[in-house]
């Protein structure tokens, strides 16, 4: 325990000498921060337009979509947030300065995170926290003790799924240089496609996006549950309690991954 | 410090191969395995400053990678403070100090004393002995003016005196540095050097490091490695390295036009490339500017460089 305490305490002062860096180029930073806000503000008011042309998508209602929406965006906003970096291992990699990551004494899964922390990206998560407060109160949800309980369950494991999905893809790029659209097609692709509920996709997407890369666990299986929403994919509403263990299987499943990765690191010549 | 007899490192036949694939075809690739290092196999003991020098490509940063955990090894075994670099990578990188010469490891846009308290959390140090370690580097390295100044805003040789304390405040019992005095000027470079000279005395600090600078071997260590083609093809004292290798020199000159060998007192052309010519002489009874002075007497000459003993090394080895 001791172990993890210090390793948090290494992690908070990385994090808040990249704050302080940043800090040195404010007017990006705060560009930066409008523009995502702005953004996935904008991903909203599509669903919204769209929810006027067609009143309910997939059976859904426009709160529940709404619903969907925040859940999804929240835990993609703070994978985002907390993880996401792992994927300038392709950059440090290519210049060399991945090295220097496994030159201390720290896991590189929890130096790079902070080393590259973004505050700016923050961004993301604000419109989705008010979405999902808002779209709660409007979805005529019948609350119990045990769906109250779903919601930040959710978040949280959601987010652990985010971010192990983005360690595995960052993972490619110990093999292949420049893999990072692949990988960003997976994450941003991802965390776009499950705005909506899962059932209105093809079958293969909904194997490969919702199955394979477990992302229906983060949004969708315990959201159908929550909403009591048509359900046509037939999910068991046992199933809505399975994401902390998803969350847990996805993590190993990425350790193991960046660790073959680092294995096979090359290195450049210096 | 150097407590233990247990040597800061021994590596046994150690390989390290990479796959470099190319293209043959529109499709087609070739997959060819490149030998960086190929079947070293030496030992450094607690306390030792090691110079391990060769030509770039040679192998060495390589060598460098895997003994710090950078790098996975193919082949043969390694021990570095008793550990194997890659299974105990963290814990060794609490025991080992090393900087790249052309890398940082600090905070770039961050005032240098920034980048120090930074360290003291990751590397968990002790309050009181990282206080005492940071003022004695900053007093040794004379780095007193420019702590508040961001890394990015440092000259080469203030932020490699800064490296140099980044990688020593946790205490650690093995350091490896590589080419640490590339680029400095000659004040800094013997700033550099006296501190190392300095850090292996009083700690015991054992060093290994890598240069192109045969002056920074003469000046550091007792041992030195030569490693080329990815094996090491001298290891022993840096005295008899010199009395081996060292009465000759050779000056390798390119004139304007092909010419028949060069007749210059005291030299002895021991080969023509067209209009390149290498001569050999003996230092200790001619001078290179007596030798230069000659040459330019005799034919009109482009350019012109003495080949350092490293170089000569190779070739008699290769």
């Amino acid at each position: 325990m001791g172990d993890v305490r210090s390793m948090l305490t290494t992690y908070r002062h990385l994090v808040g000498a990249k704050i302080r860096s940043d800090w040195q180029y404010r007017t990006s930073f705060v560009r930066y921060l409008l523009s995502q806000t702005v953004v996935t503000a904008l991903d909203l008011a599509v669903i919204l337009v769209l929810s006027e042309v067609v009143p309910s998508l997939g059976g859904w209602n426009l709160s529940q979509v709404a619903v969907l929406y925040g859940l999804t965006t929240l835990s993609f906003g703070l994978g985002d947030l907390f993880v996401s970096q792992v994927e300038t291992v392709a950059t440090h990699i290519q210049l060399g300065t991945f090295d220097r990551f496994l030159l201390r004494p720290l896991p590189t899964i929890v130096q790079l995170p902070a080393s590259e922390f973004a505050l700016r990206r923050v961004g993301r998560s604000i419109p989705a926290i008010i979405t999902l407060v808002v779209a709660l109160s409007m979805a005529e949800i019948d609350w119990t003790v045990d769906r109250l309980a779903l919601v930040p369950m959710t978040v949280v494991a959601g987010t652990i799924i985010f971010g192990a999905v983005w360690v595995v893809t960052a993972s490619i790029s110990f093999w292949a240089v420049g893999a990072r659209e692949v990988a960003n097609s997976f994450t941003y692709g991802g965390g776009f496609a499950h705005q909506h509920p899962l059932h209105v996709y093809s079958r293969w997407v909904r194997t490969l996006l919702g199955w394979i890369l477990p992302m229906a666990f983060i949004a969708y299986v315990p959201a159908v549950h929550l909403l009591e929403a048509p359900n046509p994919l037939g999910i068991p509403s046992w199933l809505a309690l399975t994401p902390p263990l998803v969350a847990i299987a996805a993590v190993v499943v990425a350790r193991t991954v960046w660790r073959a990765g680092i294995r096979n690191h090359q290195s450049t010549g210096t | 410090m150097a407590s233990t007899d247990q040597p800061a490192i021994v590596a046994d036949h150690l390989e390290k191969t990479f796959a470099v694939r190319h293209r043959a075809g529109r499709l087609r690739r070739h997959r060819i395995e490149v030998r960086a290092v190929d079947g070293v196999s030496f030992r450094v003991d607690p306390g030792e400053m090691v110079g391990y020098l060769g030509p770039n490509g040679a192998g060495k940063s390589t060598t460098i990678k895997m003994l710090t955990g950078i790098l996975t090894p193919s082949g043969g075994s390694l021990a570095t403070l008793g550990l194997d670099p890659t299974r105990h990578r963290t814990e060794l990188a609490q025991r080992i100090g090393v900087v790249f010469g052309q890398r940082t490891q600090l905070w770039w846009d961050l005032p240098l004393a920034d980048s120090f308290e930074l360290l003291h959390h990751v590397y968990r140090t002790d309050r009181r002995r990282h206080e005492e370690n940071l003022g004695s580097f900053v007093e040794l390295l004379d780095m007193s003016s420019f702590m508040l100044t961001p890394v990015r805003q440092l000259s080469l040789g203030q932020r490699m005196r800064g490296e140099l304390t980044a990688a020593l405040l946790h205490d650690p019992a093995l350091v490896v540095l590589d080419e640490p005095t590339i680029g400095l000027d000659i004040v800094s470079k013997l700033a550099v050097r006296e501190f190392l000279v300095n850090l292996n005395r009083e700690r015991g600090t054992t060093v290994l490091l890598t240069t192109h600078d045969l002056d920074d071997v003469e000046h550091l260590c007792q041992r030195m490695m030569i490693i080329d083609h990815g094996r090491v093809i001298h290891d022993g004292g840096v005295a008899e390295f010199k009395s081996t290798y060292g009465t000759h020199r050779t000056v390798v000159v390119d004139l304007v036009d092909a010419a028949p060998p060069l007749d210059v007192l005291g030299t002895m052309v021991t080969r023509v490339d067209g209009p390149r010519q290498r001569l050999r002489f003996d230092r200790s009874t001619t001078t290179a500017a007596q030798v230069i002075a000659g040459i330019v007497e005799e034919a009109a000459i482009s350019d012109l460089s003495i080949e350092d003993l490293v170089r000569q090394v190779y070739d008699a080895g290769g």
